[in-house]
């Protein structure tokens, strides 16, 4: 059995454990703003947050999450208040069909806890999720923005 | 949110309103939609037929438009709600938007026909075809609302203001507004005259830059698309289809596959017709399971022996080889002015270059995916389509069912870039839950979209040119030898396939007295489809790129070239989608504003190059100018792309900036590593591992977005952003390394 915390709330998987934590949050836990992209780890659309830590839940199978904190894009707001990071996409209008958004956003979060003020050069270091539509002039112009925001708010 | 019970509780056709726990629900009567002849047949199924739109008003001032094209990321989920409210008078930031579910009807004739109006999202026509009808609808409502007022306040309707959901008599000094009136305007019959529309100096919202109305759904996870719809009772499915162009399999064990737990069935998909039109796409094997991961293990556990299948020996290298030798012969002369051979062979100078362009794929981040539940009394469809229509179409074909007995939901898409105009996926889903009698939702995997999408067709273009003495064009020929997306398509003879390939139109045509347009017909196994502003990735290509060739060998400046050939504004005959005009100057004028604003010609550091180009896409004039910065070891970036864009009126020139900036990164993405690589008769890239997909450490790090608003009628802005931009991009290359990008994608062309 795997014991395990999503977005707060302490939960249990007795299933396959070779499933990826991908299908478990969707599926299982019906938090669908973690979406499936590519599966093998490349797009990061399903990335979420493990002990803090930006994730690519697709290749992570659900034995490796035992005792683990997880939160998703559904829990990166505090309730009604956005995160830093989902104000700045709102601000800078960075979606197009938004579908790597979240991912992106979870990894923005991740990113900006050890780097508070990223460089253009740590952001082409760090992100490497996938925009298809080509949101990334604006989806930079936003990582700065979380930055600042995120500092004005600490 | 407005759901679909609410939609389909509105009875009559179009001259109609109800009531609904106190707002007003308007669906307005309008004037028929206004294609042009040809673009009907290009872009939907059906006849053009009335348009209208739904308009929810609420007791508490807040305004439901629901938008009738599928939102795929390029803005109509906002730029198409601006027309209505903007004739409505209504205040937009108290504005939401909604999908509206496929709405078709029975006409006089029996024929089906669009209810209100076409609802497929392709050929950047969103805002082209709905400019009129949609502001009719939201002045409708506003008729409605000012008589109400009018009726409440004793006065004369004429002296109404209407402004930001507020009905304002100025010489009494009272008001309302549209939520407190909104009941009484639902009791009114709706005015036969058709309304009056604002004058465009009178715009108080198309125009102005708004953000994209459900930006807080998605930066919350909460946007719905189609692979996270879902309906009561539905099993998953996943399907293992033939990896090679039109197998069969051999023999399949499934026995494997039915002992993972969760697996219910497996269910095979016949392929289509060998050359007939697709359906689906290929034959596969559905594995239906009560979960997505029960359903991949299951197909994992699938043995089945493929044969090859007619293409067997079909390869990347032989696909070239064939173009190549095709081009040797004599081909199909689709267009041919004056006497191309005597003004050739009377030429002071010529110049004569060849191109390749590579299929490319899709990809469409949200993978294919589609909910069907086959009933014996209708027949449900939920998914990301750009084209509900077809699906509805398809799967009624399949079943021989009435069409109005097929519900079609579009969801938002996760992507679209053309794939999505072809529901095959639907057919697949609605094939699978008849077979096991339930609901089911069907998933394709990464590999399962690369391998099986409808790819940008491939080819080899060769093109010539002749100048006289005087530095005059005298001779123009485009010869292309490629696979067309127009084949497998019923009563399409091959003598057509050149359509949707070369637009004969298309500059120089009109501009040089000798042109000769060839086509040759490709023979290929892929798949093909339209993607993302289809020829005129490839066109633009090489056109522009030829025109940067010879105006070096001339020691001519590209711009100075461009310019003069293209001349003053006067209106050209345009035939294909995109016209009936093509105007020359208009094309000048954006070239002329992207080499202002971006420097052009302004001396550049060691290593770094700037090139130009601009073409005319589906009504739309788009330059741009790209910088370049190439190091030692000739790896390349882009630090800086400066756009000029003429799309006529601007509806909402933040989208415009959105589409242009994506039109420019899925250029560059596609220019640099994008190719589909054919061994064996199958599709070799299965992820983005190989089929790389740009980051955002290559993307540009500015891209500047300047809009000429002549006020000439609105095009649309999906797809004029990205023909450009690899041929400005080669022509930058060329100015730091002397060398010339022909073939595409640059991948490592430019290594030491």
């Amino acid at each position: 059995m795997v014991r395990l915390t999503v977005n707060g709330e302490e939960r249990e998987f007795q299933g396959d454990e070779e499933m990826p934590l991908l299908w478990y949050l969707r599926e299982e836990a019906g938090l669908k703003g973690v979406k499936f992209g590519c599966g093998i780890a490349q797009c990061g659309a399903c990335t979420v947050h493990i002990d803090g830590r930006a994730i690519r839940s697709c290749v992570t199978q659900m034995a490796a999450v035992d005792g683990a904190s997880v939160t998703t894009i559904e829990g990166l707001s505090d309730g009604e208040t956005l995160h830093p990071v989902q104000l700045a996409w709102i601000d800078e209008d960075v979606a197009q069909c938004g579908y790597c958004q979240a991912g992106q956003i979870m990894a923005v979060a991740a990113m900006l806890e050890e780097t508070p003020d990223p460089s253009d050069e740590d952001i082409d270091r760090n992100l490497t999720n996938i925009c298809r539509c080509g949101t990334y002039y604006r989806l930079r112009k936003a990582v700065h923005h979380a930055a600042t925001l995120r500092k004005a708010g600490s | 949110m407005m759901d679909g019970s609410l939609l389909s509780a509105t009875r009559r056709d179009f001259l109609r309103y109800a009531t609904s726990a106190g707002a007003l629900i308007v669906a307005a009567p309008l004037s028929a939609c206004s294609r042009r002849p040809g673009e009907v047949e290009a872009l939907v199924d059906g006849p053009p037929a009335l348009v209208g739109a739904f308009i929810v008003i609420r007791p508490d001032e807040t305004v439901l438009i629901a938008f009738p094209n599928p939102e795929m990321g390029q803005g109509v989920d906002t730029s198409l709600p601006m027309l209505v409210a903007e004739e409505l008078g209504a205040d937009f930031d108290k504005v939401e938007t909604t999908q509206m579910p496929l709405e078709l009807k029975r006409d006089e004739d029996g024929e089906i026909a669009w209810k209100y109006v076409g609802q497929g999202s392709g050929g950047s026509y969103s805002i082209v075809g709905h400019w009129e009808g949609l502001r009719r609808a939201g002045a409708t409502a506003r008729m409605l609302l000012v008589a109400a007022a009018a009726a409440e306040m004793g006065v004369d309707a004429a002296e109404l203001t209407v402004a930001q959901g507020v009905i304002r008599h100025e010489v009494s000094g009272q008001e309302t507004t549209f939520g407190a009136i909104a009941s009484a305007a639902a009791a009114l019959d709706v005015p036969e005259e058709e309304p009056a529309l604002k004058p465009s100096e009178d715009f108080t919202l198309i125009g102005t830059p708004q953000k994209m109305k459900n930006a807080r759904a998605i930066v919350t996870g909460n946007a719905v698309y189609g692979i996270d719809a879902e309906v009561p009772g539905m099993l998953h499915a996943v399907i293992a289809r033939c990896p090679y162009f039109d197998g069969i399999a051999n023999s399949v064990d499934d026995r494997a596959a039915r002992s993972v737990p969760g697996v219910r069935d497996v269910v095979k998909i016949e392929r289509p017709p060998l050359d007939g039109p697709y359906g689906v796409q290929a034959e596969g094997y559905a594995v239906v399971a009560d979960s997505v991961w029960a359903a991949l293990k299951g197909r994992d556990a699938l043995s089945i022996d493929w044969n090859h299948g007619p293409y067997a020996n079909e390869s990347s290298p032989s696909f070239q080889a064939h173009c190549e030798n095709l081009l040797t012969g004599q081909g199909q002369v689709v267009r041919d002015d004056g006497d191309f051979d005597a003004a050739f062979a009377a030429a002071a100078t010529i110049h004569e270059a060849h191109y390749w362009q590579p299929y490319v794929s899709h990809a469409p981040l949200e993978p294919q995916n589609c909910i069907a539940d086959v009933r014996e009394d209708g027949i449900d469809i939920i998914g990301p389509m750009q084209m509900p229509s077809s699906a509805n179409r398809l799967v009624a074909q399949a079943f021989d069912r009435d069409r109005l007995s097929i519900r079609v939901q579009p969801t938002r898409l996760g992507g679209g870039f053309g794939r999505r105009l072809t529901s095959d996926y639907a057919l697949e889903a609605a094939l699978t839950s008849a077979a096991v009698g339930k609901p089911v939702k069907l998933l394709w995997t990464r590999e399962d979209d690369l391998r099986h999408d409808f790819y940008r067709p491939s080819g080899m273009h060769h093109l010539r040119a002749a100048f006289d003495a005087e530095g005059a064009l005298t001779a123009w020929t485009h010869r292309l030898a490629s696979a067309s997306k127009y084949y497998r398509r019923p009563n399409m003879p091959e003598t057509d396939y050149w359509q949707a390939e070369l637009y004969p139109d298309d500059f120089p045509a009109h501009l040089v007295d000798n042109l000769r347009v060839e086509y040759f017909s490709a023979r290929s196994g892929a798949p093909r489809g339209s993607w993302r502003a289809p020829a005129h990735t490839a066109n633009a290509f090489v056109v522009q790129s030829f025109l940067d060739e010879i105006a070096i060998a001339r020691g001519e400046d590209p711009l100075a070239l461009r310019l003069r050939l293209l001349g003053e504004s006067q209106e050209l005959p345009y035939e294909q989608h995109g016209g009936p005009v093509f105007n020359p100057g208009r094309l000048a004028g954006v070239l002329r504003l992207a080499a202002e604003k971006g420097d052009y010609g302004a001396p550049m550091s060691e290593g770094c190059g700037r090139g130009i180009a601009a073409h005319f896409t589906f009504g739309g004039y788009v330059a741009e100018v790209v910088d370049v910065k190439i190091d030692a070891d000739g790896r390349l970036s882009v630090p800086r792309v400066v756009a000029a864009v003429d799309v006529g009126t601007v509806v909402n020139p933040n989208g415009i900036a959105a589409q242009l900036e994506s039109g420019v990164n899925d250029g560059l993405s596609t220019a640099l590593r994008l190719a589909i690589n054919i061994e064996g008769g199958r599709v070799v890239d299965g992820n983005f591992d190989t089929y790389q997909l740009m980051r955002i450490a290559d993307a540009p790090r500015e891209i500047e977005t300047h809009i000429i608003d002549n006020g000439d009628p609105p095009a649309g802005m999906g797809e004029m952003g990205l023909p450009p931009l690899a041929p400005a991009l080669a022509n930058a290359i060329f100015q730091v390394t002397g060398r010339r990008i022909r073939n595409l994608p640059i991948g490592d062309q430019l290594r030491a």
